[in-house]
């Protein structure tokens, strides 16, 4: 899957242009604190899991590295980053290939230009054919695979997907998680994947943060040292998901 | 199916009612009696209805794009939204009978007062649902536009527009089922032509029947324009379960 998105962003091997540095930032909406004294390094390439109780402040964490919150303390450097926010947030008016070429759209290209650059990518994507289907004549990981196909398209660096298979059910959540492995695999990113799901973080990251109930800061970091593609019941991955678990307090 | 059966058995025992002798055909002709006066006087009424349309439709029209407008300037600047809010609600309260005649005294008896006076009804529900349309779109699309570091002007155009047609369509069946009582009152108060005009002719000449066809030409016109509205939202908003396939 060689496009242009891929050329632009391949070079930069600078933490300033495709890496992410969270240095000690509090945010507070209000009286509540979300995070309080985060820190975390994402070099670049890397796949970094955040995972922690609801409510802890992990989308805010994305908020501050796509530049729609900002710090009330301390610094965020970040390389440009593309948010695929909770719940894919498709238009229910434009057709899947319409979707998938928003963010080209946005930075000024012609509805054609975005439809032909988008189409490209349809049948890798494994949506050959739903090019003019609007997202309510999608299944629920067609729709995931298109809010990740519009990511990606933004061109940048850095990728922010906020619990991108949440809404998904089990057996096709598994399905997407061995899906988007293969999918970073062709295309790498810097990429900070929020989730709730212990396992898929272990299975999908190159290391994961655990986050602390609110306000949130990182309690632990855990390397997954693991070659990929990994299964989910190797040993080495079962060890890491229940020591997660216990940091977590859920044993 | 059954709401015509039960128009069906109104309309008989309207009939009826008359028929025996139980109501003075002066007050309230029968049902034969309206369709045959619609009939006589169809060159009366035709060019009536014409102009009654006519005021209508054009007035409908300034609304919406009046009501756009204004919707949108309320949107895009809180201190606009501030300024004009009360003045739109306060539109609403304005008693159509009582300034038609006012209306009619500045602009006289020609087009402008009765699309003003149309306009004036239909403006507010038009105003209103597509300004909460506009305000109403999903949150998630409003940060990921935001995160793509969109202009005021693309959110506006590419997600808060197309989220608020739906409602704005709302605004705009309300406002044609609607429109036409503000044209009625500003031909009361002053025209040579419309069905308002022939309401109160008719009603002067003690010929009941032709303002009873009068009045079942503006509750049919009305249906048309909400029907035509409705038609233009299936058109339109094809999107959503409301009007997508098995819509109403």
């Amino acid at each position: 899957m060689q496009s242009e998105t891929e050329a632009q962003v391949a070079s930069p091997r600078d933490v300033e242009a495709a890496g992410v540095e969270i240095d000690g930032v509090d945010v507070s909406y209000g009286a509540v604190q979300a995070l309080r004294g985060l820190t975390l390094r994402v070099a670049p390439g890397e796949i970094v899991a955040v995972v922690g109780p609801s409510g802890c402040g992990k989308s805010t964490l994305l908020e501050l590295v796509c530049g729609l919150v900002e710090p009330d303390t301390g610094r965020v450097r970040a390389g440009a980053a593309a948010l695929m926010p909770q719940r894919d947030a498709l238009l229910p008016w434009l057709s899947a290939v319409d979707n998938a070429g928003l963010a080209l759209r946005v930075a000024g290209a012609s509805r054609a230009q975005a439809r032909a650059a988008a189409q490209e990518h349809f049948a890798a994507f494994g949506l050959a054919g739903f090019e003019r289907s609007r997202p309510a004549a999608l299944s629920g990981g067609m729709r995931q695979r298109v809010a990740f196909l519009r990511t990606l398209l933004a061109g940048r660096p850095v990728l922010c997907l906020d619990e991108p298979f949440g809404a998904l059910d089990a057996l096709t959540r598994l399905q997407m998680q061995r899906w988007l492995a293969g999918a970073l695999e062709r295309e790498p990113r810097t990429v900070l994947l929020v989730t709730h799901d212990v396992e898929e973080a272990v299975l999908l990251a190159d290391r994961v943060a655990l986050l602390s109930p609110r306000p949130g800061r990182i309690v632990e970091l855990l390397d997954v040292d693991v070659p990929r593609p990994r299964a989910r019941d190797a040993r080495a991955i079962v060890e890491l998901r229940e020591r997660a678990l216990e940091v977590l307090g859920a044993p | 199916m059954i709401a015509a059966l039960a128009l069906l058995a109104l309309l008989c025992g309207w009939e009826a009612l008359v028929g025996f002798g139980g109501v003075d055909p002066l007050l309230l002709p029968a049902p034969t009696q309206v369709l045959e006066a619609l009939w006589e006087d169809r060159s009366l009424l035709a060019p009536d209805l014409w102009a009654t349309t006519y005021e209508v439709v054009l007035g409908l029209a300034a609304a919406v794009a009046a009501g756009a407008v204004l919707a949108i300037a309320m949107h895009l600047s809180p201190v606009l939204r501030r300024a004009l809010r009360p003045l739109v609600i306060g539109s609403q309260a304005v008693p159509v009978p009582v300034i038609a005649p006012l209306v009619i005294l500045v602009l006289g008896f020609g087009l402008a007062p009765k699309v003003l006076l149309v306009a004036l009804v239909c403006f507010f529900p038009i105003t209103i649902n597509l300004y909460d349309g506009l305000r109403g779109a999903d949150a998630d699309a409003r940060r990921l536009l935001r995160s793509l570091q969109a202009s005021r002007w693309q959110a506006l155009r590419l997600v808060e527009a197309p989220a608020a047609l739906p409602a704005a369509f709302t605004g705009l069946k309300v406002a044609a089922a609607v429109a036409v009582i503000g044209a009625v009152f500003a031909e009361w108060a002053g025209a040579e032509r419309g069905l308002g005009h022939a309401l109160l002719t008719a009603n002067g000449q003690l010929e009941t029947a032709r303002a009873f066809a009068a009045t079942l030409l503006l509750f049919l016109l009305a249906i048309a324009l909400y029907g035509a509205c409705a038609l233009l939202e299936r058109r339109v908003v094809d999107w959503t379960p409301r009007t997508g396939h098995g819509g109403p």
